[in-house]
Parts: C-alpha cells; sequence; structure tokens
C-alpha cells in the first residue's frame, strides 16, 4: 500500500513537472458576441492581445436571431460561459440594475479611460446606467446606427436618370427626406433591370425579436414619436400615439405596401443583404455594420454601391445600433477581462479595429481629419452618429420591446386595425409593464 | 418445464457471487420491501423532474416571480395572474389560433390518414414501397421541416408558389403563404397535415388490419354491399384506433410550438401565434414567470381535462 502512495505521490511530481506554467495554461478568456462581420474583425483584432498579455481569446459568437434569447439566459442564470460580453444597448439597465455587469467606473479612474475620449452619443447608449449619469457598466466597443445602400449603377443609367427626371423634374439622386426615398421607392418597384424583376426598398419587418422595431422607429423619429413626455418620465399618452407618431407610422407601412419585394414579412439584418446582394432592391435599409462586407462584395459592391444616412422628415433622426462590452460580474477571470478592457481601450487598438472593419467610438478615430473619406460610408456613419435614438433601455426592456413588436407588427404586415389603434394599445401595454415595474403609479 | 431447471444454475451462482453482507441484508427484506427498492429510483427521478416542477410552478402562478430578477423580492399576488390571463385578449387571440390549428389538422389529417390507410391496406403492388414513402415525412425533424417549408413557401424562388401558379394561373409571386393574414394559418395546418397524416395512417392500418376477415366473409354471404360492408364493420371496428389517432394528434397539436415558430414565429402579426408560442414569449422573452407558470397551468389543466373526458369516451367506444 505505502508502495502504491509513494508511486502516486512521485506521478503526480512528474505531471506536475512536465506541464507548462500554470500562468500560460488557465488564462484564457471567453468573448460573448454575435455573429457578424464585426464579430471576425474583433477575433482578429484579438490576437494582438494575446501576443502582448499570454491571454487566450475564446470567442461565443451567436447568431442575431438567438442573440438575446442565448446571452440574456446566460445572464439571468448567472453563467460563467463568458467572461466578456458586447451585448446590446438596450440591455444595459437590466444587467445593471440585475448585478450581472461589473461597474466600471473605479476601473476606468484607475487606469486613465477617460469616457469624454468617446463619441457622446456612444457613452449615453453603450454605457451608462441610469441614463445621462456619470456610472459606466460598459465601454463604447462597436458604434452602429441605421443606414441606407443603394444601387448606386442603377441611379447613374442615363435612361432612368432621364425618365425619373421627367417624371418627378428632380434628379434621381440618393433621397434626402423620406417622401424623396418613396418617389425612388416606386420607380424601381416592379422595374425591369437586366432582365430581372425588381423592387423599391428593403425595410425590415421581422416579428420574433427586435426587427421591425428597429425599421420603423427610423421612420416615427423623423416624424416626432418620442418615448415619455420628456418633462414627465413614463407618461406616454398623447406623446407615443401623437399625430405625429401616427403620420409616421402610416408612412413605414405605406412604404412596406408600395415598395417591398413579394413575401417579405419577416426580414431583418440577412434578409436584407440577401436581397441587395442578389440584385432584388434598389435601397437597402440595414445597420452600418455591415456596410464594409456590402462595399467589397464582388457583384454588388465597389463602384455599384452608394450608402446615404437615414432620411428626414419633420425631423432627422435615425436608430441606434451598436453594443458596448463588458465585464461579467460571475465571470472567474475578472481581472484578466478587465485587462483586456483597457487594451481595448487604447486610441491606436481603435485605430486598427476601424482598419479591420469594425466601427470604433473613440475620438482618435473619428477626429481624425482623414475619418470621413476612409471609407464611402465614413461621412455617412458621422452624420448618423450625431443623430441616433435609442429604444428603452430599461430593466423591462425585453416585455417594451415585445409589445411594440406585436402593436407595430399587427398593424404594418398583419393589415389589422389602424396606426392610432396600434399605438393607442402600445401605451397601454407599455403603461402596464412600467406600472408593474413600479415607475408609474 | 425446462425454464426453471435452467434458470436454477444461474441463479445459485448468482447467489454465491453475491457478497456474504448484501445477501445477509436482502434476506433480512420483505418482497414488498425489495419491491419498493428497485422502483425507488425511478420514483425519485419521477418526483425530482416531473412533480417537483409542477408543484413549483404552481407555487410561482402565484406570485409576481421574474426569473430575470433574482435579486427583486418576490410577493405573493393571489389569483391575480389568473385573473389577468383569463381577462387577456391576446391570450383569447391565440387560444382561438390554437383551436383553429387544432380542429383543421385533425380533421384533415384523420380523412387523408384513413383514406391512405385504407388504400394501403389493398396490398395492392408496390404497397410496402408507397408505404415507406408516405411515412418519410414523420421521420423528420420538425425543425427541418420548419425550415424546409419557409423556403418552400418562399414566393419568388419556393417550389409550392410554382405548382399553384402552375395549377392555377396565379402569378408565382403574388402570393405569400406565410406572410398573407389569411392564408399563414392554412399554410401551418398544410405542414401538419403533410408531416403527421403518416402516422394516423400507420395507427388506422392498424386497425384495419385488425379486422378479422371471416367477417367480411359472413357479410358477403349476406349479400352486404362494400358500402354497407364499409359502414357497418370498417369504420366501426376501426373507430377505438381513429379515436385514439384523435387523442395523440390533439394532445401533440395543443402544445405545438417547433414548427409554427420556425415557419411563421405566430406571424404576420399574431395570425399564428398558437398558445405556447405565446407561452414561451411570456417566459423567456418577458420573463412573466409568475405569469406564465399560472398560463402553463391552465394550459396543462385544459388538456388534461380534455383528454381525460376524451379517454372515458373511447373506453365507451371499446367496450361497444
Amino acid at each position: 500500500m505505502n508502495k502504491l502512495i509513494v508511486g502516486a505521490i512521485a506521478l503526480a511530481s512528474g505531471l506536475a513537472a512536465a506541464a507548462p506554467p500554470a500562468q500560460a495554461q488557465s488564462k484564457q478568456l471567453t468573448l460573448c458576441w454575435a455573429a457578424w462581420d464585426p464579430a471576425n474583425a474583433l477575433a482578429e483584432l484579438s490576437k494582438d492581445f494575446t501576443t502582448g498579455s499570454g491571454i487566450a481569446m475564446k470567442f461565443e459568437f451567436v447568431p442575431w436571431t438567438s442573440f438575446a434569447d442565448r446571452f440574456l439566459n446566460e445572464l439571468n442564470s448567472k453563467g460563467r460561459l463568458c467572461d466578456l460580453m458586447i451585448g446590446d444597448s438596450q440591455w444595459i439597465g437590466g444587467a445593471a440594475e440585475n448585478g450581472h455587469y461589473v461597474k466600471l467606473n473605479d476601473f476606468f479612474d484607475k487606469n486613465g479611460i477617460k469616457m469624454s475620449d468617446f463619441m457622446p452619443a456612444t457613452v449615453t447608449g453603450y454605457s451608462e446606467w441610469p441614463k445621462n449619469t456619470p456610472n459606466y457598466w460598459a465601454l463604447p466597443a462597436m458604434g452602429d446606427a441605421i443606414g441606407w445602400t443603394y444601387r448606386k449603377d442603377w441611379f447613374a443609367r442615363p435612361d432612368l436618370k432621364a425618365e425619373f427626371k421627367k417624371k418627378h423634374g428632380r434628379d434621381l439622386a440618393p433621397p434626402q427626406t423620406y417622401d424623396e426615398l418613396k418617389q425612388i421607392a416606386e420607380f424601381f418597384q416592379g422595374r425591369m433591370i437586366d432582365g430581372k424583376k425588381v423592387y423599391g426598398a428593403y425595410i425590415y419587418t421581422e416579428r420574433g425579436s427586435e426587427g421591425i422595431t428597429m425599421g420603423v422607429t427610423n421612420a416615427l423619429y423623423d416624424w416626432g414619436f418620442q418615448y415619455d413626455d420628456p418633462k414627465k418620465p413614463y407618461s406616454m399618452e398623447g406623446v407615443v400615439n401623437s399625430p405625429d407618431a401616427v403620420a409616421g407610422l402610416e408612412f413605414y407601412k405605406a412604404l412596406y405596401k408600395c415598395c417591398t419585394a413579394p413575401g417579405q414579412t419577416n426580414a431583418y439584418m440577412q434578409e436584407g443583404l440577401d436581397a441587395f446582394k442578389s440584385g432584388q432592391v434598389a435601397m437597402q435599409m440595414n445597420f452600418f455594420a455591415f456596410f464594409p462586407g456590402l462595399y467589397k462584395d464582388p457583384n454588388v459592391g465597389g463602384s455599384k454601391i452608394g450608402f446615404f444616412p437615414n432620411p428626414r422628415a419633420k425631423q432627422h433622426f435615425t436608430q441606434l445600433g451598436g453594443q458596448g462590452i463588458s465585464v461579467i460580474s460571475y465571470s472567474p477571470n475578472r481581472d484578466a477581462a478587465l485587462q483586456y478592457i483597457k487594451w481595448f481601450a487604447q486610441p491606436d487598438v481603435q485605430k486598427k479595429w476601424w482598419a479591420l472593419g469594425g466601427y470604433s467610438c473613440h475620438k482618435a478615430v473619428l477626429n481624425d481629419p482623414a475619418f470621413p473619406k476612409s471609407t464611402p460610408f465614413a461621412q455617412d456613419f458621422l452624420t448618423s452618429m450625431g443623430i441616433v435614438k435609442d429604444f428603452w433601455a430599461e430593466p423591462a426592456y425585453a416585455p417594451l420591446l415585445l409589445a411594440m413588436q406585436k402593436r407595430v407588427h399587427d398593424y404594418v404586415v398583419a393589415d389589422q386595425g389602424t396606426a392610432k389603434e396600434a399605438l393607442d394599445a402600445l401605451v397601454r401595454d407599455w403603461t402596464k409593464t412600467f406600472k408593474e415595474e413600479g415607475k408609474l403609479k | 418445464m425446462s425454464q426453471p431447471m435452467t434458470l436454477l444454475p444461474i441463479a445459485e451462482s448468482a447467489a454465491r457471487v453475491t457478497p456474504e453482507a448484501v445477501a445477509r441484508r436482502v434476506r433480512g427484506l420483505s418482497d414488498r420491501a425489495l419491491a419498493w427498492l428497485f422502483v425507488s429510483p425511478a420514483m425519485a427521478l419521477l418526483l425530482a423532474i416531473n412533480i417537483f416542477p409542477l408543484l413549483w410552478t404552481v407555487r410561482l402562478s402565484f406570485t409576481n416571480y421574474r426569473a430575470n430578477r433574482p435579486n427583486a423580492a418576490v410577493a405573493g399576488v393571489g389569483i391575480d395572474n389568473y385573473v389577468s390571463i383569463l381577462n387577456d385578449p391576446d391570450v383569447w387571440t391565440a387560444m382561438q389560433a390554437t383551436a383553429h390549428f387544432l380542429f383543421w389538422t385533425i380533421l384533415l389529417e384523420m380523412v387523408i390518414g384513413f383514406g391512405l390507410a385504407y388504400l394501403i391496406d389493398r396490398r395492392f403492388r408496390g404497397h410496402s414501397f408507397w408505404t415507406t414513402v408516405i411515412l418519410i415525412p414523420m421521420m423528420l425533424s420538425p425543425a427541418i421541416v420548419g425550415n424546409f417549408w419557409t423556403f418552400l413557401y418562399q414566393p419568388q424562388i419556393g417550389l409550392w408558389n410554382y405548382a399553384a401558379a402552375f395549377l392555377t394561373g396565379i402569378p408565382a409571386s403574388s402570393f405569400s403563404m406565410i406572410g398573407s393574414v389569411k392564408l399563414a394559418p392554412w399554410a401551418i395546418i398544410n405542414v401538419d397535415v403533410w408531416m403527421w397524416t403518416p402516422y394516423v395512417m400507420l395507427i388506422c392500418l392498424a386497425g384495419l388490419r385488425s379486422i378479422p376477415t371471416y367477417i367480411y366473409e359472413a357479410a358477403e354471404v349476406d349479400r352486404a354491399s362494400r358500402w354497407r360492408q364499409f359502414w357497418t364493420i370498417t369504420v366501426p371496428m376501426c373507430l377505438p384506433f381513429i379515436m385514439l389517432a384523435v387523442l395523440f394528434r390533439g394532445i401533440e397539436n395543443f402544445k405545438m410550438f417547433d414548427m409554427v415558430n420556425l415557419l411563421t414565429n405566430g406571424g404576420p402579426g399574431s395570425t399564428t401565434e398558437l398558445a405556447s408560442i405565446t407561452l414561451k414569449r411570456e417566459a423567456f422573452e418577458k420573463w412573466r414567470t409568475g405569469y406564465s407558470s399560472a398560463f402553463a397551468i391552465i394550459l396543462f389543466v385544459t388538456v388534461f381535462g380534455l383528454a381525460n373526458i376524451y379517454v372515458k369516451a373511447l373506453n365507451r367506444v371499446k367496450s361497444r
């Protein structure tokens, strides 16, 4: 028996001596995000972090349609899968109040990371909770907003230009207003181009996650929709369902009815990319994050594609996309995760991030005089980031979002009721949610 | 007689290799205690994964608990969740959509399934091959079925629309099966019928083959027509099997989720939002755990109650 014990100890000692250093073996961080082009760019960028720190990076990328389900479940179950998370901007309230994210103020102070180095809209949108207070739960990581792409080659065709000018008395050019956009979309709808039937516009209609809300808000904001009375927080009657908001919603439906491809009843980001890449639509609503990939596309990219920011109506806004990067409070690798944040916040790293296809929020990148001309969509990105608005980022974000998805989809796609009825119902739903939250009496 | 003889040496050798301590303990137990000993692991598992969650769900249904708010205080709300569900027009819309789906899928599956079984039972040449072909949809995963029917229903490239255009002359891209409020409920019914009719056919085929041929021979002697034989022999004798198929499909379709979720996600609007999809949204998207627990209990009681009534009717038919 004694021989056995001695043998076991000798074997264990041998194995321990032969093992690589504990540091190199155990240090690995898992970063969770959506599966899309910028995530691949981040994986590439993170190789520099591994080289410098010796900490290996592992990535969990989940498709957008199940992104929220998957990672909100992970957070709610206090899972340890993710050390770092690039979570949606609207999650910040819930993640902060439920203790899922580490508060970063002290860490930022100790390491000289200043929020004033980042574009203000991204700090408010991705980092702060409560909004407009200096409480930071994330570092702005991926700036994004809704923009538009169009078929520059179609717009440049002499025959189409002449026909459009004759019909509308103006040049066929990227639209400045939503009325112009609809006019152009109607012009292209059902037209045969290169022997193929094409359609006017691609807009979001997805029902299951957040698609139609991310689409319709672009029109609603421009017509004057607000989430609540600025003087009376959470007071929504007459604001959410104001005549202007109703007009905005009616416009979105009219655009959907007149100028989209048949069967586009449940379509979001990927379907938009498919429609544009297959040469089916003249104009496409989508997030800026996809524009580098589209620009490189061999069939519709390069000289064939153009970009423009969300058009204006009575006002000029666009829907905020993008995310901040947070440290998960349940992570056993908190120090290493903070080390990653510190590395990521460096101006040089941010410049490389932009060069690889990510959208930096750092002023060192965005205020560079060469930035607006660095890509064909850089100026439109800057313009858009100056006019962004975001959906509720409350802890009750999920029921608020699902209510809007239902009411808007019911009206726009399923033809149920009027715009006023849809927004009235939305006010009732949101009021009920805020009452349950104790924010309304 | 030979069986105990061969088993005896095995029992003896098993007894020999059983450690004395264990043997002594087992010898001290009664048959009843031994039976409980063997059954108890299964019972424990059943209690842990079935009964306990059910009781826990009942408990949660009387609270305002939210699974995404682990730090929030949980308060009892009495029967508020139940009252609010029963007064929620959206819930009733979902129940109506479920009833529509349930009624038409069961009706169509029974008629077509019985019809196919009746044909296959004729034992024509190649009937085995066709039986296998007919069974293929049933063998597929609902997730795959949902996904590929999404493509089949695609207005511009989908085969369904092309087939419909070929048969009716209506332009293929002029209608969308899963995008139209009028067509979407039929789109999901169509897929379910396509997938599960073979299952009903199998059950009906078992019923048809269980009818003794001498009954038909006696009917022939009595000069009963084929039509008369069908209604007085085939249908009544097959009825318990048909009712069983209705029960199975009824329970399955009442809780239908996967295929519809993938195919339409409840849309357009809320046209195909079945009760299970509403439940999933409340539980795992809105995180109203207490409310959704109450909804789950209501659905459970409904399906359990209806199934019990139905089983009693089935037993009456069988005893005739």
